[in-house]
């Protein structure tokens, strides 16, 4: 796996002055500033992964960043997907599933069997490609999932709707209609109301799959708003198949081919000047 | 980074066809020069004003590539080296109009010379006129060659065109010390080595934006900037 890097100090030699009359007058130019330093959220170490004997994904190595977002990107069946589903152990739900090798949060593999799964999946929150509200109220499609960890009093709850809808930048289009039922907003609302929901119980992470594969052009830009205003506040992770989508809203992007990790960066500079001659050409759609 | 050939051949072809009109567009403001080069040395200011009228060819090259640029980033919002040709394709035909017009600059000069006598023999401009023309030649080689080290070696050669023109314009300086009846014709020549002085300059940009194209690494004002960054 090729790690991009931001250096790009020059071994070019000063131009050597001229003789005789100065014609060249050197222009001020301002100094670069360094990029700010960021710290792993999430430490993926030498990840495999496999669907019964068929094995998806190879030695993964890849450190997501606290409060950024990290775009996976690549054709289908290259494992982001698979990639994004073993951060909160949602796998486990099929039989004949499993990871080996790391994946450290706070200090803690994830993936040792002893954690309590269901926590983690409060502290590592998914969405997924369609919209999947309950068939309930907007209300209580927020409070259920508050409800399985903490005990509120109904106010305090009230107030945690409405703080997860405000995240979700959906409580002005719906605060007249809380006990309507989440099923009948629009397929954007609708999943506005999903990220809420995960929102609500308090993530350290958000998992995104495909959130706005399914949305018209203004839905898919309330989302990506949505998502660029969450990360001050989360890590967020996020699988696309529209590249577009990942150079707009990602901090670093990560390209995978057959399983395996080809380059992960910085997504400014993997969209300009990838390392990789496969991530060229994947993104320039040359193959894919 | 050698590719393979885009899924969509439609794009593949749209991006051939801004190399292809870029180095047309070289190979047509070359010529402007080369002509220019003969007015000069023939005292011809019927072909100078054959050059004059003929800008127009090098305007509408520029706006036919700009247009084809701005097409293909609104429908195909290119990345990574496709992306990289086209903003720098944007830049070139800046650089590449700009010589065409000192071309016909040194094309007024020729005709205001009319059939005087130059001052001293042409032979320094005229080879400081061919090395920033090999410069220029050499640049858009590079682009269809692919050849980094080519780029690299046309930015080195901007020195010697430097060096030519300090040296003629300190001996045109001499000469109009020597006489006010050579300021007509010293003026004129020192214009015009100013003129190839800064079509070495844009073919440097050239061949920067080529290496640009090629590597992705931007070498603009490197030496400069190193500078500040230790200041």
């Amino acid at each position: 796996m090729e790690s991009s890097s931001s250096s790009s100090t020059s071994n070019q030699a000063p131009a050597p002055a001229l003789s005789g009359v100065s014609l060249h007058p050197a222009a001020s130019i301002p100094a670069k500033k360094a990029a700010p330093a960021v710290t792993p959220k999430v430490q993926i170490r030498t990840l495999s992964f496999f669907y019964g004997k068929y094995q998806a994904l190879y030695d993964v190595d890849m450190d997501i960043h606290d409060r950024q977002i990290t775009a996976f990107i690549g054709p289908s069946g290259c494992g982001k997907s698979t990639l994004l589903r073993t951060l909160n152990r949602i796998y486990e739900l099929y039989p004949g599933q499993r990871a080996t090798g790391k994946i450290m949060i706070g200090g803690r593999n994830l993936l040792e069997r002893a954690d309590d799964v269901n926590l983690l999946r409060a502290k590592v929150g998914m969405v997924f490609q369609k919209a999947t509200p309950f068939p309930m109220s907007v209300q209580d499609n927020i409070s259920f999932g508050v409800h399985l960890y903490e005990r509120l009093s109904r106010s305090d709850m009230d107030a945690r709707v409405q703080w997860a809808l405000e995240k979700a930048a959906l409580w002005d289009e719906v605060k007249d209609k809380l006990r309507q039922d989440g099923t009948a907003l629009s397929g954007g609302q609708q999943q506005r109301l999903c990220i809420a929901r995960a929102v609500a119980v308090k993530p350290d992470v958000l998992l995104l799959d495909e959130p706005a594969s399914a949305l018209d052009p203004i839905s898919t830009q309330k989302i990506e708003q949505l998502i660029t205003e969450l990360k001050k506040d989360y890590t967020i992770v996020i699988v696309t198949h529209n590249m577009q989508q990942a150079a707009r809203v990602s901090d670093y992007t990560a390209f995978m081919y057959l399983g395996r990790l080809v380059e992960f960066g910085d997504t400014n500079k993997l969209f300009t000047k990838p390392a990789q001659s496969q991530t060229e050409e994947y993104i320039t759609g040359r193959f894919g | 980074m050698s590719l393979r050939q885009h899924t969509s051949q439609e794009f593949e072809m749209e991006l051939e066809s801004v190399r292809q009109r870029i180095l047309d567009m070289g190979r047509h403001v070359d010529q402007v020069l080369e002509s220019a080069g003969k007015a000069l040395l023939e005292h011809d200011t019927e072909l100078g004003n054959r050059i004059i009228a003929g800008d127009q060819e090098t305007d509408s090259m520029e706006l036919e590539i700009d247009h084809l640029c701005l097409q293909i980033l609104a429908r195909r919002q290119p990345v990574a080296g496709d992306l990289r040709l086209l903003t720098s394709a944007l830049k070139l035909v800046v650089d590449l109009e700009r010589i065409g017009d000192l071309g016909v600059s040194i094309a007024g000069r020729v005709v205001e010379l009319g059939s005087e006598p130059p001052l001293t023999p042409y032979e320094d401009l005229m080879r400081m006129l061919t090395t920033a023309r090999e410069m220029l030649t050499e640049a858009l080689a590079a682009l269809q060659s692919q050849d980094v080290a080519s780029a690299s070696r046309v930015i080195d050669k901007d020195e010697v065109v430097d060096a030519y023109y300090t040296q003629i314009f300190n001996d045109v300086l001499s000469r109009m010390r020597e006489s006010p009846e050579n300021i007509f014709r010293a003026t004129r020549v020192q214009a015009i080595s100013k003129y190839v002085e800064r079509i070495g300059d844009h073919a440097t940009n050239v061949a920067e934006r080529v290496i640009f194209i090629l590597t992705g690494e931007d070498i603009r004002h490197a030496a400069r900037m190193r500078r500040s960054d230790f200041s």
